[in-house]
């Protein structure tokens, strides 16, 4: 168990960093104004992409570059603190998934998919929430039917991760975009990214897709553990970057002749919400740990981690447009787009109730 | 020695000379030794087991030989706490002297100063208290007016304290005084030691909500202290005693009791019930418990980043202060919540079946975790001056 990242894991961080600067906040709003139809800059998916980015977490044998989720970690973080959008989350996801799960056809299709920066989207959620024990697609007579919500990079996907039922209980299968019956309808959300909902109608199924078949559950508590890792990394790098310009703001904001940074009442709140994401990011990097190790405690901790974060990130982003005052209403400061990110992300995959629930229900009561 | 050998010779020891009956966890203050001259054994096997380790001055591994200490490396003195704790040994001297004044000593004391005060800490003969707080000085320390007035080779300390623990059962008390008023006030302070025998040194305990009183008033009517007693320089008490209080943060915020291990969930489920699912039947109070959970899982991780990032050469400056501040919270939260999971019986204040009433004294002893040693408000000042920058 290691806090403290190793001179491989700091050049992985500072590599991150190096190429995040070319796609600041202000990228993002770009794409939002021009209506760009990725809703991502395809130049820096390719660059990601020929960094090796989403083969951080793959074995040696997979092409991967070997750093487990402790790398993944870091490059969410980095992600984090610019907002910064592009395909990696569903490729970073949908690469663990097959790497433990996957037949050799998965991964034939998961190595091509992250050497050309081709997408796997992950499409679990069905209706308003994330509730994966509650599906309603179904297989019958080997055809899949059913309707998936809230799947991210579907409009870029070449492949899908689908959950269905079966009489013995949940599968997970590995499904073409161009399959006959597979429809795509685009949404975009208050976080200027898209999302999509994803219809099969009578979609043909071939057995050997299934992920690991019989074992389907623990396929999708494992997309839920390592999207919880994702989702909860990239909110530390959030909100870290959102309390960060909150406390310069408080020390160049004057009214009353003095900066507000000097009144107590913001001091305190501010202090206080330092340590929450001081303790945030402890855990966040104990389930990380956890789970590279496979560590019985895992999912429990990934669930604790995810409810923390989406907990103090909305905080962090709550406090950060108070203390901006009505420039922090405006579009034209950037914190509220650390605002609205923060509420998608924090529901993806579950947010802080689910994860609450789920934690506790792994602590017997 | 080697580490390996050591380790041999330390599990020899403790078998030998702590007895079972001292390897069973603290229940309550009769099972602990605080020495000095008021001091009683409450049987052999306390005293056995003392003995022993003061004789090795094992009460203080880690302090110079020369003055009675263990005379251990850092790796030794590991090695042995490590090895009590295995075997649950109890630790066999509690003592401010030892937590507080021995470390000002050893880090601003004359090697007189040390000579004369270490070796009785080390064997217990004196009890020290502490004199810090006054009743117009508690958030402002600094502000602080018990008087030293200078009096050939003596000073004349007149004034009160208070929180002073365990002044009535104290040798002597370690104090800050006031003995110069015509500057900034943290300059002007000087760390004295005053023998609590001497005429005009007065104590009375102060009852607490908790119904219990560790605590005492002190009070000094010209009272004479030798100027030998001065630790580091005249007017220069402020610094030794911000080394204290931060030595005194980090003990408060590592700060447990013997319930620290069992779960909250696991009173409310034996108290509430479950229902089939094995749901806690209570589903608001549910929700509460897995959040502070979280919390405290959060909070525990953090301390063992700390641990490790100090290890790794980084500094942990003034995170002493939030993690006093985020420690004391959750502990109050804790029995905010043991006393909704346990209801009826832990509401009681007396009587055998309810152990005395042993959790709600708990519970108010809790409320004084965000006052003492400096309150919540204090350190988010210091981590809002010190960490984030924030001007004043």
């Amino acid at each position: 168990m290691s806090y403290v990242l190793t001179e491989e894991q700091e050049f992985l961080k500072s590599s991150a960093k190096d190429l995040l600067k070319e796609a600041p906040v202000a990228l993002v709003r770009e794409l939002r104004d021009n209506q760009n139809e990725l809703g991502y800059s395809s130049d820096l998916w390719n660059a990601m992409v020929e960094m090796g980015w989403p083969t951080t977490a793959l074995s040696e044998d997979l092409g991967g570059l070997d750093f487990g989720l402790k790398g993944l970690n870091i490059l969410m973080e980095e992600c984090g603190r610019t907002l910064s959008n592009s395909p990696l989350f569903s490729s970073l996801l949908a690469g663990l998934v097959i790497q433990k799960y996957g037949g050799q056809s998965h991964k034939e299709v998961l190595t091509k998919a992250v050497s050309e920066g081709a997408t796997i989207a992950i499409a679990i959620q069905e209706g308003q929430h994330y509730q994966p024990k509650n599906n309603g697609t179904s297989v019958i007579g080997g055809a899949m039917s059913g309707s998936k919500t809230m799947v991210a990079d579907a409009h870029v996907a070449d492949h899908f991760l689908v959950s269905y039922n079966t009489d013995n209980g949940v599968e997970v299968v590995l499904i073409d975009a161009k399959s006959q019956g597979v429809s795509i309808s685009k949404e975009f959300y208050m976080d200027s990214r898209f999302y999509s909902t994803v219809t099969f109608d009578q979609v043909a199924v071939d057995e050997k897709e299934v992920l690991s078949a019989g074992k389907g559950k623990s396929v999708v508590s494992y997309i839920t553990n390592c999207a919880s890792i994702l989702i909860s990394s990239e909110l530390i790098g959030l909100m870290t970057e959102a309390f960060e310009r909150t406390i310069a703001y408080l020390k160049e904001r004057r009214q009353f002749d003095k900066v507000i940074g000097s009144f107590q009442g913001l001091q305190h709140r501010a202090a206080d919400l330092y340590g929450e994401i001081e303790v945030a990011k402890s855990i966040v990097l104990k389930a990380v740990d956890a789970l590279d190790e496979n560590d019985i405690m895992a999912p429990a901790l990934c669930s604790m981690a995810m409810a923390k974060t989406s907990k103090v990130a909305k905080t962090a982003t709550n406090e950060g447009v108070q203390m901006y005052g009505g420039i922090g209403m405006t579009d034209d400061e950037e914190i509220g787009f650390f605002l609205k990110r923060a509420r998608v992300a924090a529901s993806l995959f579950g947010g802080y109730t689910y994860h609450l629930n789920r934690f506790a229900k792994m602590s017997g009561y | 020695m080697s580490l390996d050998q050591f380790r041999e010779e330390v599990v020899d020891f403790l078998e030998a000379n702590c007895l079972k009956s001292m390897r069973k966890p603290i229940l309550d203050e009769s099972d602990t030794y605080w020495g000095g001259r008021n001091a009683t054994f409450k049987n052999e096997d306390q005293e056995k087991w003392f003995h022993a380790m003061a004789e090795k001055g094992w009460t203080t591994p880690t302090w110079p030989a020369k003055y009675g200490g263990g005379g251990l490396s850092k790796e030794h003195g590991i090695v042995l706490k490590k090895e009590m704790t295995r075997l649950g040994c109890r630790p066999p001297l509690l003592s401010f002297g030892i937590w507080m004044l021995g470390p000002a000593l050893l880090k601003f004391g004359s090697e007189e100063q040390r000579e004369e005060h270490l070796p009785g800490i080390i064997k217990g003969e004196v009890r020290w208290c502490q004199g810090y707080s006054e009743p117009g000085a508690g958030s402002d320390l600094a502000g602080l007016q018990t008087s030293a007035i200078s009096d050939g080779d003596h000073y004349i300390v007149n004034g009160q304290k208070v929180w002073t623990s365990y002044a009535d059962q104290a040798d002597k008390i370690f104090a800050l005084t006031r003995t110069d008023n015509s500057s900034k006030k943290q300059i002007g302070i000087t760390f004295l030691l005053i023998d609590m025998l001497t005429q005009g040194v007065s104590t009375r305990p102060i009852k607490l909500i908790s119904g219990k009183s560790p605590f005492c008033e002190t009070f000094f009517d010209n009272v004479r202290v030798p100027k030998a007693n001065v630790i580091g320089d005249e007017n220069a008490g402020w610094t030794v005693a911000k080394y204290l209080l931060t030595h005194e943060r980090a003990s408060i915020a590592g700060a447990s009791d013997s319930d620290v291990m069992t779960p909250i969930s696991y009173y409310a489920k034996s108290k509430v019930g479950v229902d089939k699912n094995g749901v806690l039947n209570d589903v608001m109070l549910r929700s509460r418990i897995a959040e502070w959970e979280m919390d405290a899982a959060s909070f525990k991780f953090t301390m063992d980043r700390y641990a490790q990032e100090m290890k790794a050469g980084q500094s942990i400056g003034a995170k002493s202060s939030f993690m006093k501040y985020y420690g004391g919270e959750l502990n109050k939260k804790k029995y905010e919540l043991r006393l909704e999971c346990e209801g009826r019986t832990s509401l009681a204040w007396d009587g055998e079946g309810f152990k005395g009433g042993k959790v709600a004294r708990q519970f108010c002893r809790t409320k004084g975790n965000s006052i003492e040693g400096g309150t919540s408000e204090i350190q988010l000042n210091i981590v809002a001056k010190h960490i984030l920058g924030l001007p004043s």
